[in-house]
């Protein structure tokens, strides 16, 4: 497939390559179109969100009101902070005007006048990159007032976090962007009604944003055809942990996932055998390296293997790994990142990170497993947020998946 | 209330900008925070205040999102404050090592800043940097494919 979110065009993060490429044409040809028909021809693509929902991204756009006396708003979420997902940095870096565009293209077919990217502080010098490009396109007339003399204005901004992971869930977000703590809200009420400062509010992820250019571009019938049926387009794999070459590739959905870590990331180092793989970031459930045979990297397949594919960010994991300690490790990021408000997050997660730190150091009894997973079953479905199912899918998965990794690290009852 | 420290006339300057980009002043509290650690080096009750009051809402509000974002520092931090990603996917590559070898290095455990004030070093969570696992990052800068001779090269050149 060619690369379509991040050609191989050297240098087309700068507006005059990118331009001279066919950017920003398909933002004119948007303009040309009513909003509602941009709306339709995203919808038809079938593009589902990139930042782990999977939720219809046309779709998601309609539940926009079309008469609001508010202002409407665009959040384009670049928290990017799930472990494991390191992938949005590559559209920032390599190609910025292609989810600038698409952004431009999006509060067009939402009647948005203000849109936000939202970026994890962490990413300064990434920012910097963003906000150059950013600056480019209003001197270009891409954003801002009258744009490309269509009459339609609207502006981008970027806003920096500084430090939280819960500030990638969507309503934490937009707590974060009006100037407060990072608590997730209830829903409903959903943002498309009651988001940003109480106005009809859509939240992407950037990865998505940069798949409407693509789209208008390819026509939402090609688009649709690209890669898995029921989950298309090209997606943005990042492969990290025991591979020979770790990195971010383009590829279209469902690609089997021992092709992605054979194939595009050069294997296991050693040829030793794959013990286990996070297939979508840490919050996806684990897979045995043994059953990976005929599953690939796309919603529907990897439903079917019990897990899901969240942010594409595939983590590898050789023969010779303690799970125990990887699951320990996840644990305690969920516990500092919990926000606080739910009971049982908040004190479920640092609960789970003390009885794994047991397993950790050979002292934990066959009591413990079972507590464990009771703990987990008690967080999951049960806070605000997904964070609590996001930390308990783990460990869940884990016990049910690799029950000897545990039994491993059970003290032997002592002997009467 | 009078402060002792302040905010530069050019980041006064920029703040009455950044309002303009929100409906309400209170959107740019991040921005303004950012601002006084860069100057300050990190936030101060007083800094908070200050920022309270430039943008017109209570302090409580402040000090709430200076405790909640784990880039703000509320205590002084060495003149480098060196964050080494522990999360699994640096930790698959032996990010262990490399924290440990800095704690050598500067004869300072994770969480602690050198006598002489130059380094802070503490543990960080997923830097989003996984492709490049082991990494560190130092102020805005990350330091990617890390190895104990990298690491030492890095702390060399330092200032």
């Amino acid at each position: 497939m060619e690369s379509l979110l991040l050609p191989q065009i050297p240098d087309v993060h700068r507006i005059d390559i990118y331009e001279a490429h066919g950017g920003y044409a398909m933002l004119r040809a948007a303009l040309s179109k009513t909003p509602d028909e941009v709306t339709a021809e995203v919808k038809r693509s079938n593009l589902r969100g990139r930042g782990g929902a999977c939720f219809p991204t046309g779709l998601k756009w309609t539940f926009m009101p079309k008469d609001s006396s508010k202002p409407k708003y665009l959040c384009i979420n670049g928290d990017e902070s799930e472990p494991g997902t390191f992938k949005d940095r590559e559209i920032f870096e390599r190609n910025p005007h292609l989810l600038i565009e698409g952004a431009v293209i999006a509060c067009y077919a939402m009647g948005v006048t203000t849109a936000y990217l939202y970026v994890r502080g962490e990413y300064k010098y990434w920012i910097d990159l963003v906000q150059k490009a950013v600056d480019d396109a209003y001197a270009r007339g891409y954003i801002g007032t009258n744009i490309l003399g269509s009459g339609f204005s609207t502006d981008v901004y970027i806003h920096r976090g500084a430090g939280a992971y819960i500030c990638g869930e969507e309503s934490a977000l937009m707590n974060s962007l009006e100037g407060q703590r990072g608590y997730p809200r209830v829903k409903p009420p959903f943002p498309a009604q009651n988001g940003l400062w109480g106005c009809p509010t859509t939240i992407n992820n950037v990865e998505t944003i940069a798949n409407v250019p693509i789209i208008l571009r390819l026509g939402a019938e090609a688009y649709a055809k690209i890669g898995a049926p029921k989950h298309p387009g090209p997606i943005l794999v990042g492969v990290s942990g025991h591979v020979n070459k770790p990195g971010v590739y383009e590829m279209p959905t469902g690609v089997p996932l021992v092709d992605i870590i054979n194939i595009y990331a050069g294997g296991v180092p050693g040829n030793k055998p794959i013990k286990a793989v996070i297939p979508g970031g840490s919050s996806t459930m684990i897979l045995r390296g043994d059953a990976l045979e005929g599953v690939c990297m796309d919603a529907e397949s990897l439903k079917a293997a019990g897990s899901s594919v969240g942010t594409a960010g595939l983590i590898v994991m050789d023969v010779d790994t303690d799970l125990v300690k990887v699951l320990q490790r996840i644990t305690r990021f969920y516990r500092h990142e919990s926000c606080g408000q739910c009971t049982p997050c908040r004190e479920g997660t640092g609960w789970m990170e003390k009885i794994l730190t047991r397993f950790c150091n050979d002292d934990a009894t066959q009591a413990d497993l079972e507590l464990l997973l009771d703990v987990a079953d008690n967080i999951e479905g049960n806070t605000i947020c997904a964070l609590g199912d996001a930390a308990a899918w783990p460990v869940q998965s884990m016990i049910k998946r690799f029950p000897e990794e545990f039994e491993k690290h059970i003290q032997e009852p002592a002997a009467t | 209330m009078q402060h002792t420290a302040r905010l530069s006339d050019e980041n006064l300057r920029r703040i009455e900008e950044l309002k303009k980009r929100y409906p309400h002043p209170q959107a740019v509290v991040l921005e303004a925070l950012w601002m006084w650690q860069g100057e300050h080096g990190w936030i101060s009750e007083d800094g908070m205040r200050y920022i309270a009051q430039l943008l017109g809402i209570p302090d409580h509000h402040v000090f709430g999102v200076v405790s909640f974002y784990t880039m703000f520092n509320r205590k002084p931090v060495g003149k480098h404050k060196i964050e080494v990603c522990t999360n699994v996917s640096c930790m698959l590559r032996n990010s262990e090592r490399i924290l440990r070898h800095i704690e050598e290095r500067l004869n300072i455990k994770a969480g602690e800043t050198t006598p002489d004030q130059r380094f802070t070093l503490v543990e960080a969570e997923c830097l989003g940097s996984c492709g490049t696992a082991p990494v560190m990052q130092i102020g805005d800068r990350y330091y990617q494919n890390l190895d104990p001779e990298s690491v030492d090269a890095v702390l060399k050149e330092l200032p």
